[in-house]
Parts: C-alpha cells; structure tokens; sequence
C-alpha cells in the first residue's frame, strides 16, 4: 500500500476545506480500504469523515433525512425506515454481511466502487482504472457485468462494469435527493442522477465534483401501496446481485395500476430506473399479462453480451414475480 | 507514524501506528494478540472479526490509525471483560463453551472469528435479509442466525454445530436484541470488571 498521511474531519467545512487532488474521504472504509490493499486506490492523503455529526435518521417533514455517516445496520434497524421504507431496509440487508454493515456507511455505499475483478486486479488492462488501456471483460469475464446503458448505436462499449450497491436501487426507486458539499457549495442531487452511464469516461462512476462530499441522503414520502426488494444472487447470503429489483406498487379499487416504481441492479453501471417499464404499466390493469409486457418493455433495450445473457430473462421473470406479490390481496 | 490511544480488551494502549496498518495487523505483528486471524484480509471470510465499540467488525478493513479512542474486545478479551464466567469453566465465555460442547469446529481456524461475530450479532436488534415482518425482533431461529452470521465462513464446514452452539446461547424464544446486556458485559464495556 502506498503511503498517506490520515486526518480526522472535525466538521464538514474542514473536510471540504481540506481537500486537494489525492485527497480521498474515508468512511467506513470497507470499499476504499480494500481497493488501497489491492493498489487500485492510490490515496495521498485520507479525510476520515465517518465521525462528522452526520450519524442521525430523522423524520423530515413527511420524509426521511438520513445522515451519511449513518452505518448501514443503523439504517436498516431504524424503526421508520422498517415502518415506512421497507424497500429501503430490505436492500440494505441484503446487503454484505452484518459486520460489514457495521462499518459501511450511507455515503460509503453510494460511492463504492464496481467488483469488477478487471478493475480490481491492477494487472489485467481496465478503461475505468486506467483510462484507453481497454476492457478485457467485453471479450472475457462479464457474466456478472452489465446489459443495460454501456454502449448507444454509436458507441462501442469502453466499460460494462455494473453498480454493486442495493441501497443505491432503492434509492433510485424512492426518488432519493442525495446533498452534497463540496468548495462551490452545496447541492442537490436527484437518484438515480449521482451515478452516470460508462460512456467514453468509465473511470468517472458518478456526477460528483472534485472535493464534493456526500452529507445525507433526504427521502420523500413512501410511495403509496406497497413496496419490496429483492435480490437474486449465486448464493443465499452475503453476495452481489445478479439481478434485483426494487418495486413499489398503488392498485386502485378496479384493479388499475395508478403507481409503480421499478428500479434494477446488477445490470448496469449505474442503478436502472425502469421507467419505461413503468410508463407502460400505469394506468393499466394489474395482472400478469401487463407486468410481463411492462417488463418487456424495458428489457427490449438491454444490450446484453454473450455470458450475460441469462440476465433479460432473469431481470423478465423477477419484474413479474415482485409486482405479482405486491398485488392487493 | 501517528499517535493513537486504543482501548483494547479494557486496558488503554497509546500507540504509535503508520497509518496503512490494520488493525488485524496492529493486533497480531504488533501487539501478540495472534487469537484474531488473517484469512482472506478482504472482508469476506469473517476470520478477523472484532468488536469495536461493542460492534462486530472486520479488523483487516479497519486501519489502525481510524480507531484512536475506539473500545476493541478481541477473542482474548470476551471473557476478561466482566462476563459472568460459564459454571464449568470460569475461563470460558458462554459462546466459547457452547462451541466446546456443540464440537462446533474441525480446524479451528475461524472459531475466533465466529465467536467475537456471535458475541456482536447476539446484541444486535432488528430484522435481518430472511425476517418476514420488518417490524418485529424475530426470534434467533437456526434460518435467522445462519443468515445473521453469513460473514464468517469455516472451510471445514462446521456450520451445522455453529449454529447449534449460538442457538444455545441465544437461548430457545430469544428475540433478536436479547443478548444486548450480555454483549455489553462481554464486549466493548470492558475496564468495569465483574458485577
């Protein structure tokens, strides 16, 4: 590991103030820390911001304000998101495994980086960590990598990397506002805007800027009717998604769809809102026959490659199977 | 090099620490506590976990430097820290006599690990990934505690008697957030000795 000086944040403004190129914030380092050992983050200097006052999970208004610095246990655990953002908590704890969630924190999940193993062995070429040295996964390894958003018409893929996050899917869904701080000031940012498609800048993962920090992650009021995440994954716990997808679900008293959210993970690199899946679904009846052609709808434009394949049916059949169990009973 | 104070299983350590150390590596090459193990030094084997601050936690993803103030209990401190000692062994926690009688292992090699990882997660309240109701403190039923201890693994595939000795502890009927005082005895509290 290369060497870096560490300083603790004492609050936000000095962490901001702080920051120079090398610069990286450090939150509950179970991403960063690993990726220093591995030589694929190569840090000067570390800003430990996990022990900013940012630790509180607090009603706002008729949504949630969530600190960045809150551990994603203390998310998952707090009565109002249990109670009102189930989607939220179940993505959380699918999530890793409980100690990582102890030191994972809100801000940390947003930003982590892919599990790529291209990306994560720095001997092999990657257009994310090394810029124009290539993407062995196109012809190699993509099986966990991504169908949706990694080339257009015009543009070869350059990265088919995918966004490992689950918190971040339900966010997307939950039309999360993620507040930044950074040396221009604060902003908002809407999800799923702080996570942009490879493009031709792979090694840019989100719409940050330079010494911008992640101060809390603000949630509007629950969508109405149901919700639910699920995750779909080579063993039962403790792995990344293959596919998962958080829905939401509002049936009127006749059976239309008069609200759908619908979000995919695993599936490209940044979290998917399916809203074309969900322009074809509102307003329609509820059953299996919409949700298959909701599902299609989306999933006519999911560019997969050849080991990846398995994942239009997948992403299909598990649409389907999460709107079917959030059908009023 | 930076200067730190850690509070380690109830005795406070002022240290001198470079900052790319671990805390596995500060407890094991530094400070002889080898009862914490290396196994893959990513966070995905569960060998070195720890409690900080009473929260079972990876030590190979922890840097050293972070914990300045931090209260670590590792394997050597789950009983030196005010626990009511087990009736056939004063020596053991109940977790570690549990595993004894359960045969809960082959090789050994993550017992350390999976003993500090049941000590946290017996002290953790809430639903985990298999709970039906969000809302409620399930009961540690064997399909929850195999879900709540998914980051420890044990190569020799001693889960069954894993899971076994931890249900013991827990205790049939206990709820998620029960082992919370006891946790709190046996972990980071520490310094307070016995009641």
């Amino acid at each position: 590991m290369r060497t870096f000086t560490y300083d603790r944040a004492s609050d936000v403004a000095a962490a901001v103030a702080g920051f120079a190129p090398g610069t990286m914030y450090l939150g509950g380092g179970t991403n960063l820390v690993d990726l220093m050992r591995l030589g694929v983050a190569e840090p000067e200097r570390l800003v430990d911001v996990s022990k900013l006052p940012l630790r509180d999970v607090e009603a706002d208004g008729e949504g949630l304000l969530i600190g960045s610095a809150v551990r994603n246990a203390d998310l998952a655990a707090h009565p109002l998101v249990r109670e009102r953002y189930p989607m939220l908590a179940r993505a959380v704890l699918t999530g890793a495994s409980g100690q990582v969630r102890n030191m994972a924190t809100v801000g940390g999940n947003l930003l982590q980086r892919t599990r790529c193993s291209y990306f994560q062995d720095v001997t092999k070429a990657c257009n994310k960590r090394s810029p124009g040295s290539g993407c062995p996964a196109i012809e190699g390894d993509h099986r966990n990598l991504a169908i949706f958003g990694h080339s257009t018409p015009q543009q070869a893929p350059q990265c088919v990397a995918t966004h490992p996050s689950d918190m971040a899917v339900a966010l997307a869904a939950l039309d999360a506002q993620v507040r930044v701080a950074g040396p221009e000031g604060e902003r908002v940012i809407a999800m799923p805007g702080l996570h942009r498609l490879p493009g031709t800048e792979p090694d840019r993962d989100t719409v940050l800027r330079p010494g911008e920090l992640i101060t809390a992650v603000r949630l509007p009021a629950p969508p109405p009717g149901a919700s639910a995440y699920r995750k779909v994954r080579e063993r039962a716990s403790f792995a990344f998604a293959l596919v998962s997808v958080a829905a939401a679900l509002d049936v009127s008293d006749y059976g239309a769809v008069q609200g759908v959210r619908l979000a995919l993970g695993g599936v490209a690199h940044a979290p998917w809102r399916a809203r074309r899946a969900e322009e074809a679904l509102l307003g329609q009846q509820a059953d299996d026959d919409q949700f298959r052609r909701a599902a299609d709808a989306e999933l006519a434009h999911a560019r997969p490659l050849p080991g990846n394949r398995y994942k239009v049916a997948l992403a299909r059949n598990l649409i389907v199977a999460v709107l079917r169990e959030l059908m009023p009973r | 090099m930076a200067e730190i104070t850690i509070r380690l299983n109830g005795t406070d350590v002022p240290l001198s620490v470079d900052p790319r150390t671990s805390l596995l590596d500060l407890l094991r090459e530094r400070l002889g506590l080898t009862g914490t193990k290396k196994g893959c030094d990513h966070g995905q084997c569960g060998a070195c976990t720890v409690l900080i601050d009473g929260r079972r936690a990876n030590a190979c993803l922890a840097l050293a430097v972070a914990q300045d103030g931090a209260d670590v209990t590792t394997v050597e401190g789950l009983t030196s820290a005010g626990h009511p000692p087990d009736g056939e062994n004063e020596a053991l926690h109940p977790l570690q006599a549990a595993f004894i009688e359960r045969d809960a292992f082959q090789c050994g090699y993550c017992t350390p690990g999976q003993l500090c990882s049941a000590a946290g997660m017996l002290a953790e309240r809430g639903p985990s990934a298999v709970t039906a109701d969000l809302t409620a403190d399930p009961a540690l039923v064997p399909e929850e505690i195999r879900e709540r201890m998914s980051g420890n693994l044990c190569r020799c595939g001693a889960y069954v008697n894993i899971v076994a000795a931890i249900g013991d502890v827990a205790g049939s009927g206990a709820r998620a957030g029960d082992g919370v005082r006891a946790t709190e005895r046996a972990g980071a509290g520490s310094g307070r000795g016995a009641p």
